[in-house]
């Protein structure tokens, strides 16, 4: 696409807008160019974003009878060359599952937002929360690995979304980005980068050399895309399929050998996907593991507590899934405590509790109910920390 | 419309169009889906449509198996949700010609609300939704379509549901290209899939296929003679319909009066979705 109409319609380079909106400008700066989408809050504003963004560079923006469709007009939008987005929030997010998988087995590149409400159920559609996290990974039938990101800001609500864009388009799979109401809702500064700063990654193409075989691959595992209509006459089937796509399901050996490389494609590119901030990590007796807006309130309280003599760090993930266990393991090595404040009953707190391995005690810190952390909520259960490692 | 001058033997059909190793096919023997392909590949080679340009799209159920056998990209998706997949296709990349295959219970029954929508849109596809008033691949539950009163693995006492006419569905949305056409006449359904793709916009052809193996020897109808028998005695063509119900006599008209209707059923003009956002591009690009 054009890069000066994609300037030209997101306007002003610097802007006072919320996260929802900045989603759906990361995704025009990565090349977006056809959404699919069906309303719901707190995520509708990243379709009503999209829809009049789109039409001005020349994209597609399409409202489906719900999120089954959308999800299933993406992977065919995605199988024609287009860069794909939708979003929504946890019930459609719930209603997504059957075609994300069928995105993973395909080995479509696609994005989708979800800004998490409280659930389960309708539950409190105005609410932030991030009940979906472990939905994410596991939501979907069958083993499979996903890409997840978290960003908490409105500025790396722009910026994850085009490296979202990127990975999927690297390797070939959809990638989640997750935020949640409050920072959807929320109006900060945004600077929006230029194109200098903007690094865009395009799927691996066939080169044309020999015949195209459509799921076979290199080293990087990843295959190489030809979209529909270059005359490849490529078949794409939710079955397990051979490398030339055709329908191989009642082989043991090419099921194995298909469900390991798309789990490996995605596990073996760790280094590449998984993303996170430190913060005193190499000073520190007690860390806070932290991801989303929750990572903001948490930010303050770690100076807070280190002037009241409290020595905390702190981890704030942004890549979600894969989840980052050597890190996390490298910090129960550390400290003598971690403490994991989540907006849920309990979701990251299993991921961190199998990488750290009994080396360090784990303390929760949940909340629900539509509301995020308080500073002093926080400072409290690091101070009640301190008391029992003394 | 050309008329159909030369028509290819299968053999030659299955030479130019048929994905080699994908034969044989799943299908069971006597089952209708083998002549449903064969038709599809005669309207294609009528209208000579570059079968580079063409995607076969389809759901999940022995119907939605066909787009495997046509040497053209193709995509299987899930059970319900081929218009989906095909609308993405097709609103991305309006250039391409986008063909899908159902089932009764793929399209009407867990699909029927993308159905709706997909006609309501008017997409630019042609769909070639396969009725055999049963859900065939899992062994004959009831479907949507079933009979009234029809015996299936799941309504063991027969069905107790009305079965839904699914291009009246289809006509109340204003599809431009509705038909429906049993699968013992050949010719008219290969003109009608030649009309459906050649139409802009979104284009509806209902085969009835029989299901022996599902639905067949449940329901008294055990062989395929005996199956196509059924087909021919329970349909009526719709000019003869028209015919009747205007100048028959009253026994006639009760005879054919709970017969499906079989024909071209609607054929009008109506801008697709991709003309309409088209010209919306057209009209508000920077
Ligand atoms: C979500 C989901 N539910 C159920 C199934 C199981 N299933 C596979 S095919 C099918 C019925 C297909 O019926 P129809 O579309 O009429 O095709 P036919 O086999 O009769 O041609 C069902 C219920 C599935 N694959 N996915
Ligand atoms: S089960 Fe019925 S529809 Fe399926 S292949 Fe056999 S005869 Fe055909
Ligand atoms: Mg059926």
């Amino acid at each position: 696409m054009d890069r000066a109409l994609i300037r030209r319609a997101l306007g002003d380079k610097v802007q006072f807008i919320q996260g929802d909106d900045a989603c759906a400008y990361g995704a025009l700066l990565a090349g977006c160019n056809f959404f699919a989408g069906y309303p719901i809050t707190p995520a509708t504003e990243v379709a009503e974003q999209m829809s009049i963004l789109l039409p001005l560079v020349g994209g597609c923006y399409i409202q489906m009878e719900d999120e089954i469709a959308s999800m299933g007009a993406l992977v065919g939008a995605s199988w024609t060359g287009a860069k794909t987005m939708t979003s929504t929030s946890g019930p459609g997010f719930s209603l997504m599952q059957e075609n994300l998988g069928y995105a993973i087995m395909t080995e479509t590149p696609c994005v989708v937002v979800n800004v998490q409400r409280s659930g389960p159920s309708t539950g409190q559609p105005t609410m932030g929360a991030y009940g979906d996290m472990m939905q994410a990974r596991w939501g979907t039938h069958g083993d499979h690995e996903i890409i997840m990101l978290c960003p908490a800001s409105v500025q790396e609500s722009l910026d994850m979304t085009i490296v979202a864009f990127n990975l999927s388009e690297q390797f070939r799979t959809p990638v989640l980005l997750f935020i949640d109401g409050e920072l959807g809702h929320m109006r900060e500064r945004l600077v929006i980068p230029d194109d200098d700063e903007v690094e865009i990654v395009n799927r691996p193409m066939f080169n044309g050399q020999g015949k195209y075989l459509p799921f076979a691959t290199d080293a990087s595992l990843v295959p190489t895309f030809a979209p529909f209509g270059s005359g490849h006459r490529t078949y794409v089937t939710g079955l397990t399929h051979n490398e030339q796509g055709l329908p191989r399901s009642s082989s043991a050996e090419i099921h194995d050998k298909l469900i390991r490389r798309l789990a490996d494609k995605i596990n073996n590119h760790r280094d590449q996907i998984i993303r996170y901030e430190e913060f005193y990590a190499d000073d520190c007796d007690i860390a806070i593991i932290t991801y989303g807006i929750t990572a903001r309130t948490c930010r303050d309280v770690v100076e807070q507590a280190r002037s009241k003599g409290i020595k905390v760090g702190m981890l704030r993930l942004i890549t979600i899934w894969p989840f980052p266990d050597d890190l996390v393991a490298r910090w129960a090595e550390r400290v003598q405590a971690i403490l994991v404040p989540e907006m849920n009953l309990g979701q990251m707190i299993h991921p961190i509790r199998e990488a750290v391995a009994g080396r360090c005690k784990v303390a929760p810190l949940f909340r629900i109910g539509g509301e995020i952390h308080t500073p002093v909520e926080i400072l409290t259960a690091l101070e009640e920390l301190q008391c029992q490692l003394c | 419309m050309s008329t159909l001058l030369k028509p290819k033997t299968a053999a030659e059909l299955r030479d130019l169009y048929v994905r080699q190793e994908m034969m044989p096919t799943i299908f069971c023997d006597g089952c209708g889906l083998g002549n449903v392909l064969n038709y599809t590949l005669w309207a294609l080679d009528e209208l000579q449509v570059d079968l580079n340009q063409v995607v076969f799209v389809s759901g999940i159920g022995c119907s939605s198996r066909l787009s495997g056998y046509v040497n053209s990209d193709g995509m299987h998706t899930t059970h319900g949700r081929a218009l989906s997949f095909a609308s993405g296709i097709k609103a991305a990349n309006p250039n391409l010609t986008v063909i899908v295959f159902t089932g009764d219970g793929d399209g009407a029954g867990i699909g029927g609300n993308h159905l709706l929508h997909t006609i309501r849109r008017n997409m630019d596809l042609t769909v070639i939704l396969v009725n055999n008033f049963i859900y065939g691949m899992t062994g004959g539950q009831s479907a949507p379509t079933t009979p009234i009163g029809g015996i299936s693995s799941t309504t063991p006492y027969g069905n107790v549901e009305y079965a839904m006419d699914i291009c009246a569905l289809a006509m109340a949305l204003e599809a431009p290209y509705v038909a429906r056409w049993t699968v013992n006449q050949p010719y008219p359904p290969i003109k009608s899939i030649a009309q459906g793709i050649a139409k802009r916009g979104f284009a509806l052809i209902e085969m009835l296929v029989p299901c022996p193996t599902a639905y067949g020897g449940r329901n008294g109808l055990k062989g395929v003679e005996r199956i196509w028998q059924w087909y021919r005695d329970n349909t009526v063509l719709l000019d003869d319909f028209e015919h009747i119900m205007e100048f028959g006599t009253h026994e006639e008209q009760e005879e054919i009066k709970h017969k499906i209707k079989v024909g071209v059923l609607q054929d009008s003009e109506r801008e697709c979705f991709d003309e309409q956002w088209a010209k919306l591009v057209e009209r508000v690009k920077l």
